[in-house]
């Protein structure tokens, strides 16, 4: 699904992300980053959301080469992509349904369509009461989860996600594992961003190291 | 029958159509109301910008309605290339009649009127006001002047021979067409033409910077939620709609505004201009904006407002890409 060749990122204030990296995810595996803050974790995701462009080596992501992707034809990539961040980022003047409904709206769905899948999406992570509510009346953990279902409401097949649990407690971060587990076992390709070393290793997938913009790769059965 | 099936495609075209831009029409809506949303939101600040734009929209519009108005006095004058035949001082009435005599003679001219100056004086103080000032004088300054209305269909170019021959006559201090002010102030209109069209263009250029700034606001404002949108795919279109539609209803709440003050203005002046035109024994009224100018004042508005929102979206998603 994922494939990096080479793959380098230098900032323009010359800071070296990434050196040469060389991964592939295949398709429907949940794989978890793990680095210090630093280490090139978010520029790895950023890379494949297209936020940011690398400075050498190849990204396809599901046989497309990203290089080919410019101009206007980034927003119908990106709709493929589910991306969470780890400050949630949800707009506060908007209640929790209109928030999860964005993508819906801007990939131009009819309104009972918006609706019917903004529930099922909602309901998928156990918000569906609070659908009329706003985002700061919500716990970080909701929160989180609003964010999530809003990742996945247009059903992408590729989930990116940057230091989810970072400002959760340990049972709210295993809740939000085990949310993206259950969307994994429907075929979604899960990508996790993530320090929380102690949480991932319980868990039996796939463990990418960087270190200093270089990958150590850790497959799913030794980790176990 | 055949009508009836006929109808039926119709029908299922139409339907089929409808189909195809709901989407489309549906998305449209969406960000329309979104926009109104976000002005009715805050009522005083759209206020204040549609009065800028009201203002700047007024000006040049009834700029140019006053030089229509000062066109047709204009051209209500122009009818009658009538001589002003002024004689020298010392010359008399009688020596006035003769050569009026004389100048009936010719065939160029149809008719000489001649006007004593003590007469002209007289209806100079009735008409003009100066009365107490012109009772001052010791001696009438006036010249006999001869009115000479020129043969029926006489060319320019006759007349101008005319003109030039009448000037060479002793007796003649100045020969001039009566229609000489109204040339001038066609040139002096021609020349208020030209600042008009500049200040327009100066003023339009600014009901599209303050459009710009006011959106560039609100694009400020609502920088979160155009981040968001990108991540989650959307397309410039998608974020330039509701900007869009906020940038035309400036616009067309300005041009309204600028109607009215429009309207406001002219109604003001009309009775006064009716008074001073009876003055001058003329029918002129002050004509306002008719529909065909309310339009393009609505029209202008519109352009304007889209053109100001569509600068500045277009510039901050320039500055988007290239952060990235």
């Amino acid at each position: 699904m994922i494939t990096f060749t080479d793959v380098g990122k230098v900032y323009p204030n010359r800071h070296e992300a990434l050196k040469q990296v060389n991964l592939h995810i295949p398709k429907g595996e949940l794989s978890f980053i793990t680095g210090h803050s630093g280490a090139g974790k978010s520029t790895l995701l950023r890379l494949i959301a297209l936020i940011d462009r690398q400075s050498t080596g190849q990204i396809l992501v599901d046989g497309q080469n990203l290089e080919r992707i410019t101009g206007g034809r980034i927003p119908y990539y990106r709709r493929n992509i589910g991306y969470i961040f780890q400050d949630h980022r949800l707009l506060p003047d908007r209640t929790v349904f209109d928030n999860v409904a964005l993508p819906l709206v801007i990939g131009g769905n009819r309104r009972p369509e918006i609706v019917r899948r903004t529930r099922a999406a909602l309901d998928k992570v156990g918000l569906l009461s609070r659908e009329k509510a706003y985002p700061a009346t919500l716990s970080s953990g909701e929160q989180q989860r609003v964010g999530i279902a809003r990742a996945v409401v247009n059903r992408p097949p590729v989930l990116l996600a940057d230091e989810p649990t970072g400002n959760l407690d340990p049972d709210l971060s295993q809740e939000i594992m085990t949310l993206f587990e259950r969307f994994n076992q429907v075929g979604v390709t899960v990508l996790i961003a993530t320090h929380d070393i102690q949480l991932i290793s319980r868990l039996n997938h796939r463990i990418i190291s960087l270190k200093a913009g270089v990958v150590s790769d850790t497959p799913a059965t030794l980790s176990a | 029958m055949n009508t009836r099936a006929n109808l039926n495609t119709a029908q299922t075209t139409r339907s089929r159509k409808r189909f195809f831009l709901m989407p489309w029409l549906l998305s449209h809506l969406q960000s329309l109301f979104y926009s109104l949303g976000h002005i009715y939101r805050n009522p005083a600040n759209n206020l204040m910008t549609a009065a800028v734009i009201g203002i700047s929209l007024a000006l040049p519009f009834g700029l140019y309605l006053m030089l229509e108005n000062a066109k047709q006095v204009g051209e209500g004058w122009q009818g009658s290339p009538r001589i002003s035949l002024f004689l020298q001082d010392d010359v008399s009435t009688t020596e006035a009649e003769v050569l009026a005599a004389d100048l009936r003679k010719l065939s160029r001219i149809s008719s000489v009127e001649v006007v004593d100056p003590d007469a002209a004086l007289a209806e100079f103080k009735a008409s003009s006001g100066f009365g107490d000032a012109l009772n001052a004088l010791d001696a009438n300054p006036l010249p006999h002047v001869l009115l000479i209305q020129p043969a029926f269909l006489l060319d320019q170019a006759d007349a101008d021979k005319l003109l030039n021959n009448l000037k060479t006559r002793n007796e003649v201090h100045l020969a001039q067409y009566d229609q000489e002010w109204v040339q001038r102030l066609q040139a002096i209109m021609v020349i208020t033409q030209r600042g008009v069209i500049i200040l327009s263009s100066m003023l339009a250029f600014a009901v599209i910077v303050v459009v710009g700034n006011t959106i560039r606001l609100g694009i400020h404002n609502r920088r979160e939620e155009i981040e968001i949108g990108k991540l989650f795919g959307a397309t410039d279109g998608f974020i330039r709609r509701p900007f869009l539609y906020t940038g035309m209803f400036y616009g067309l709440a300005g041009s309204i505004m600028a109607w009215l003050l429009l309207t406001i203005c002219f109604t003001l002046l009309s009775t006064p201009v009716s008074q001073l035109s009876a003055l001058y024994h003329s029918g002129f009224e002050l004509s306002g904006l008719n529909l065909a100018g309310s339009l393009l004042l609505l029209l202008t508005g519109i352009v304007l407002g889209l053109a100001g929102s569509w600068l500045a979206v277009r510039r901050y998603l320039r500055q988007m890409d290239s952060s990235q």
